[in-house]
């Protein structure tokens, strides 16, 4: 008997931790049914034992447990698994000295293949299975299959089977393609001009302007005939408020919508800021809201947003 | 004059978020031996095999046609890759009849699929690319505003889409293979759900499923001696248009009109609500019915919500659309388009089961794909043209 703590906290009390252990352990003789199970495990079999009602316990027993009958003599040992099935569970969020993985895992009671009755072992789900809640993948019913440990590491007990785990049902695919991208002449001249805050489109031979700026009408696939300087005011045409956020916009609700710069007969794609999404419909009169100078990159584009132009004859030019 | 063709075989997989249960291989051949068990016949039969599916990031598969050549009994035989975004399995399903009708082949195996919970579709379709930004959050996030832009140009009522989203999960409920199952779905629980981008609401969209279509597509002599009845294919067409160009209709695409103009004129419709018995339609957002009712002729411009509100549209009215479902039920994106003419053809076969229209004897397939650029169709019949 130890006494590590003499009772600080609650003086008077006397607190002592105390070990009751046999030295080197308790036998068990195995007899022949239970021997057998455990020589077979040894060797790496999983047998389980028939009943003469005709059902295979797993592990075996030395009767029928429903009513006691004894088995057939001499009994007859069936392969079962190794793959069986879920039956019932319980999470081990934060597992204890004694258990048998030292990370999260389940207690699942496991019916393998061929048998009729369950034995309750460990299901392992990794190291990084979490601790807060069972992996989703966890269900009455998933496959899984024994883990045993090496051969020279057997000793014919139950912990011969290490663990179970989870059939493979799925591979993860984590290829790449990694590209580079030029942007074309047209493209290059459009974001360059932006920087200095100008909007750059081109006139098809039909006369009508596009923006951005390309080289050849998508109508026909004629060259264009001209290019055009656009100003950063026109009319909303349609829009969308998102309420579903995006990486690239993470506060909701945004607003995306098509503006049709003045002179153009194409629409823009742009973010709608500067009024509450309510207030926000087809028609309104929008100005581009340019990137500071600083900035801007010739990699994108410099106009960061479209917001309502307020006022007679606001054409305000860009900065 | 082209030779004669017929749907003789249709296959289809359960749609599910999930098929976790099947490799992509597993999931394409539970279609395509469906559709060869109805048509009486095995892989040896089949003279060509073409293969549809939607972009493939969706999946990170490359050349899905490679890949599953000899999963589809494809070996020593042409093997041919159909790819128009959504619109890819009515487009699948047109080049399949292409075969058959130009004389080259007598019996053609068409496959689409799709197994989305191997990635994220809206990741798929938000790809921020280098010199731009990209401001649309996947296939709502860009249909939104021209569904906005048709509410302003018809006047129509905001109810409209909740009307279609409950009638088409209604319409789910009697078929076996649909994805979502609402029992009980009114507009009013349509209405109640979340606002996404406006002015789509959370049960106004698709769902996003694992799933595989598939079609026997056979000549004349081949349609005759097949066990159950055939769809006579009385017209297909298929048209495209950029996604921006001056003077384009983006709620009216000019693709839309031609294409059903086309496929008309092929299957001898002058008026597609009088001359149709039923129409499975690609409404992948519930404001796509009104859409396509005036795109396809069925309503003339700015009426198409009225058709829907008068329940012309619901089963049981004088031209249902999508009574199996439809997109709104049922999303393997790829196999999408192909489930709608699939479903056409069960209608004319007689074979819809629970959803069956009595007596439909003439029935629409439609796909549309992309920023509404591609456009599939065909016409079925239960008689020889």
């Amino acid at each position: 008997m130890r006494s590590d703590r003499t009772g600080e906290d609650a003086p008077g009390e006397l607190v002592g931790t105390h070990t009751v252990r046999f030295p080197g352990g308790y036998t068990r003789s195995t007899g022949p049914v239970i021997g057998r199970f455990l020589t077979e495990l040894r060797d790496g079999r999983l047998v389980g034992v028939r009943t003469a009602a005709g059902r295979v316990l797993f592990p075996p027993v030395e009767y029928d447990p429903g009513d006691g009958a004894p088995l057939p003599d001499p009994p007859e040992f069936p392969e079962v698994g190794p793959g069986g099935t879920v039956r019932t569970w319980c999470w081990v969020g934060a597992p204890r000295p004694a258990h048998p993985l030292d990370h999260p895992f389940a207690w699942a009671a496991v019916r393998l293949d061929g048998a009729d009755t369950a034995v309750l072992h460990a299901l392992d789900f990794g190291p990084d299975a979490p601790a807060d809640r069972p992996p989703a993948r966890l269900r009455t019913g998933l496959r899984v299959r024994a883990r045993l440990r090496p051969e020279d590491e057997r000793t014919g007990s139950i912990t011969d089977i290490r663990c179970f785990r989870p059939e493979v049902d799925r591979i993860i695919d984590d290829r790449r393609l990694d590209y580079t991208v030029r942007a074309d002449a047209a493209l290059t001249r459009y974001l360059e001009a932006q920087l200095h805050g100008r909007i750059l489109g081109s006139r098809t031979r039909g006369g009508r302007v596009h923006v951005p700026l390309r080289d050849l009408d998508p109508v026909d696939g004629t060259p264009m005939a001209g290019e055009v300087e656009l100003p950063g005011t026109g009319v909303l045409t349609t829009f969308s408020v998102n309420h579903v956020p995006d990486p690239r916009a993470p506060e909701v609700p945004f607003v995306t919508g098509y503006v049709r710069l003045d002179g153009a007969d194409v629409d823009l794609l742009a973010l709608i800021s500067g009024v509450e999404p309510e207030k926000v419909h087809a028609g309104m009169r929008v100005r581009a809201e340019w990137l500071p100078p600083d900035e801007r990159t010739r990699t994108r584009p410099s106009i960061r947003w479209f917001v309502p132009d307020q006022g007679a004859g606001a054409e305000e030019g860009p900065r | 004059m082209s030779r004669s063709a017929a749907v003789i075989g249709v296959g289809q997989t359960r749609y599910r978020s999930r098929r976790d249960d099947v490799s992509m291989p597993g999931l394409v051949r539970e279609a395509a031996l469906r559709a060869l068990d109805d048509a009486g016949l095995g892989f040896a039969d089949i003279d060509a095999v073409v293969l549809g599916k939607a972009p493939d990031l969706f999946e990170g598969v490359a050349m899905p046609d490679l890949f599953l050549a000899d999963a589809l009994g494809a070996r020593g035989k042409p093997l041919l890759r159909v790819h128009t975004a959504g619109s890819v399995g009515g487009s699948t399903a047109v080049v399949a009849a292409g075969h058959v009708h130009s004389g080259a082949f007598r019996r053609v195996l068409a496959v689409a699929w799709e197994k989305q919970s191997e990635s994220n579709a809206t990741w798929a379709l938000t790809m921020a690319h280098p010199f731009s930004t990209s401001l649309v959050v996947g296939a709502g996030g860009y249909f939104a505003p021209f569904i906005r832009a048709y509410i302003e140009r018809s006047g129509a009522p905001g109810h409209i889409g909740h009307l279609v989203a409950a009638k088409d999960r209604r319409n789910a409920l009697r078929n076996p293979y649909a994805h979502l199952r609402i029992p009980d779905i009114t507009p009013e629980a349509v209405a109640a759900t979340p606002m996404l981008w406006e002015p789509i609401r959370y049960l106004e969209t698709c769902p996003s499923s694992d799933g595989a279509c598939a079609l026997v597509i056979a000549g004349e002599e081949e349609a005759r001696a097949a066990p159950r009845p055939p769809a006579w294919i009385l017209g297909s067409a298929m048209r495209s248009e950029p996604m921006t160009f001056a003077g384009r209709d983006a709620v009216d695409p000019r693709a839309g009109r031609d294409c059903a103009a086309d496929v008309y004129a092929q299957a001898g419709i002058a008026d597609p609500r009088r001359d149709l018995d039923a129409a499975e339609v690609y409404v992948p957002f519930s404001w796509y019915e009104p859409m396509w009712l005036e795109n396809l002729g069925f309503a003339a411009p700015g009426e198409g919500w009225r058709l829907t509100e008068s329940g012309a549209t619901a089963a049981g009215g004088d031209i249902p659309w999508n009574p199996s479902g439809g997109v709104l039920s049922s999303n393997p994106i790829g196999a999408s388009g192909m489930i709608r003419f699939a479903e056409a053809a069960q209608q004319v076969r007689g074979l819809a089961g629970g959803h069956q229209v009595d007596g439909a004897r003439t029935a629409l397939g439609h796909a549309y794909g992309a920023g509404s650029q591609f456009f599939a169709m065909w016409v079925v019949g239960a008689e020889r043209p």
